[in-house]
């Protein structure tokens, strides 16, 4: 087997008291989607960082394509592409003109005009950056990260704030991509993300990885049991949700109770049977099939988005 | 290079597309000049050819301000952060600032040049070679001393007060407003410590035939001298990201770029008769007492 092209060894890092990693390891191999996968502040952008070569590491080891970030310079830069979590570029440059300016950076880069034609930049080549709206400023920003064809692309919440239409026309981009066997290390926060495009995902939490795999191993982990999701007129006694038939966990976020169920057509009779009996109203029900958002809650006794 | 260059062209176009550029590098400058020719000028050829001499100064000396506040800003947006993904390194990149700056300082140059030829009745050129390595080095040393300002200031606020300070002591100790012949003595001495000195009065003696050539090296040198020295300090000190902040005692690190014109004051105060080469000049153009002693071809 290939080496991998990304290696994480034992990386930690601090900002002053706050520990933002806590000893995360991992490998990436050649032509694989590998997603972090966390909540807000559990270390992904700090991790990408570092292998980017923005940030030093306080601890432990990473090499990409072979290179070490922080030591090799404008060789590794040559290798790597990387859409910021927000990118900015100054205001009056124009789109066609940012492409032409880093395309200059590096000594092997794709053609401008193929890459404005393939992120459907061709009509606004000469909009200024402050022009574009917030799906075309991520599709340039995806563009710029691809313009020296690198071995390697990081992407950090390369969706985060984006509407659903602008989220799923990068969903294509990102498979393309895959498609085209490039390295790709990606940050996320959001469940359908990391199963739809990532080959293998690590759960992070609080600086640690808490769960590695491919989605179908990771939901399989959690005993591919179906999420209910209830809102009551009244609480509930406390552990009487666990009671119910064919319920393995049962917990509340915000009010709103999180049922996990192997049977959930005896659940939600027991329920309302439950509900009936004690003189409670049925608000809202929702069911979810197994997601990485079990996994996450069974292993943290949080919600990713918490 | 190649980065370089890329740069230094894009930073042209993005600051002709600035209004605040055109505002304050081409038409405060003009204005400036207007003003001064109509209230010191007074017709005479040669008082014009010194007004022009200080609003080339300050045309060249706007360099400081425009670059720091850029670079800041820059920083601030994480637009350095996007270029710091590239191959591109921090040398390259003030490189660009400095080269773009020089190429976007000459037409107003000129524009003034030719204005006071055409509308003021200067019938000289000055002293083309000298005024085109003053301006040249000028150009490059003031932006290099912005480029220190942004490397030493963490918020855009901060870099403000520096600039203000810093302008207002190169504005009125130099010469570049007030002639420097009509301070006190002492306040001339103090002048002779400050970079923009150098840059007024060897724009002014090359305008008027007042410069010898001793001097015009050693305002070139001087100047030269700071520009490596800024460069340096603001390579290393060069900051990528938003929030990395710089340690308070790196402002310090503006008083070391000071160091070379300490030297030059020190020198100048003790051995050079620059000061009263100062005076001739300005007493030959608005006296009426004489050519200098360094009057040059017209």
């Amino acid at each position: 087997m290939s080496e991998p092209v990304i290696r994480v060894e034992d990386l930690h890092k601090s900002y002053d008291a706050v520990k933002a990693l806590r000893g995360v390891s991992f490998e990436v191999n050649a032509g694989e989607v590998f997603g972090l996968l966390g909540p807000n502040g559990a270390g992904k952008t700090s991790t990408i960082e570092i292998l980017e070569g923005l940030r030093a590491q306080d601890r432990g080891k990473v090499t990409v394509a072979g290179l070490d970030p922080q030591t090799a310079g404008p060789e590794f830069k040559q290798e790597v592409g990387a859409v910021l979590q927000s990118t900015a570029l100054p205001e009056k440059l124009r789109v066609g003109e940012a492409l032409s300016l880093f395309a200059n950076f590096y000594r092997r880069h794709h053609d401008t005009e193929a890459l404005l034609k393939r992120f459907q930049l061709e009509e606004k080549r000469n909009a200024f950056y402050s022009q574009l709206s917030g799906g075309q400023k991520q599709r340039l920003a995806l563009a710029l990260a691809l313009v020296n064809d690198p071995v390697v692309v990081f992407l950090d919440e390369p969706t985060a704030g984006l509407d659903p239409q602008v989220r799923r026309e990068i969903y294509d981009i990102i498979e393309e991509l895959k498609s085209d066997k490039k390295t790709i290390l990606l940050t996320t926060h959001y469940i359908e993300e990391a199963e739809k495009l990532c080959d293998r995902v690590a759960i992070v939490d609080k600086g640690k990885i808490i769960a590695e795999g491919t989605p179908r191993e990771l939901k399989q982990r959690s005993g591919n049991t179906t999420r209910i999701e209830v809102r009551l007129s009244q609480a509930p006694k406390d552990g009487v949700l666990k009671t119910l038939d064919g319920v393995t966990d049962a917990r509340e976020f915000d009010g709103v109770y999180v049922l996990h169920s192997s049977r959930p057509p005896q659940t939600i009779v027991s329920l309302v049977k439950h509900l009936e009996s004690v003189g409670s109203d049925l608000q809202s029900l929702e069911m979810f099939s197994p997601s990485l958002e079990d996994v996450f809650i069974e292993l943290t006794g949080r919600r990713l988005r918490e | 290079m190649s980065n370089t260059w890329s740069l230094t062209k894009i930073r042209i176009r993005l600051a002709l597309r600035n209004k605040a550029f055109i505002f304050f590098g081409v038409a405060m400058p003009l204005a400036f000049l207007f003003f001064f020719v109509l209230v010191f000028g007074r017709g005479a050829s040669e008082r014009v050819a010194y007004v022009l001499g200080s609003i080339l100064t300050l045309t060249v000396m706007g360099s400081f301000w425009g670059l720091s506040v850029q670079l800041v800003m820059f920083r601030e947006q994480g637009i350095l952060r996007r270029f710091r993904l590239t191959p591109v390194s921090a040398g390259a990149l003030l490189a660009s600032s400095i080269f773009a700056n020089y190429v976007l300082v000459f037409p107003a140059i000129l524009i003034e040049i030719l204005i006071c030829r055409v509308a003021f009745h200067m019938t000289t050129w000055g002293n083309p070679l000298y005024v085109f390595l003053l301006v040249t080095i000028g150009a490059a040393t003031f932006s290099a001393f912005g480029l220190i300002v942004a490397s030493v200031t963490n918020t855009m606020q901060e870099t403000q007060v520096i600039n203000n300070l810093i302008w207002s002591a190169f504005l009125f100790l130099s010469g570049a407003t007030v002639p420097l012949a009509v301070f006190p003595h002492w306040i001339q001495r103090v002048a002779l410590f400050s970079p923009a000195t150098y840059l007024a009065t060897g724009l002014e003696g090359a305008m008027t035939h007042t410069s010898s050539l001793h001097e015009v090296i050693t305002d070139v040198i001087a100047l030269a001298v700071g520009l490596i020295v800024s460069f340096e300090i603001s390579r290393q000190l060069f900051r990528w990201e938003p929030e990395a902040k710089a340690a308070s005692r790196a402002k310090l690190w503006v008083v070391v770029a000071m160091i070379p014109f300490l030297l030059f004051g020190i020198y100048e105060n003790v051995y050079s008769d620059r000061l009263s080469n100062i005076q001739q000049g300005f007493n030959s153009v608005f006296s009426g007492s004489g050519p200098s002693q360094h009057e040059g071809p017209n």
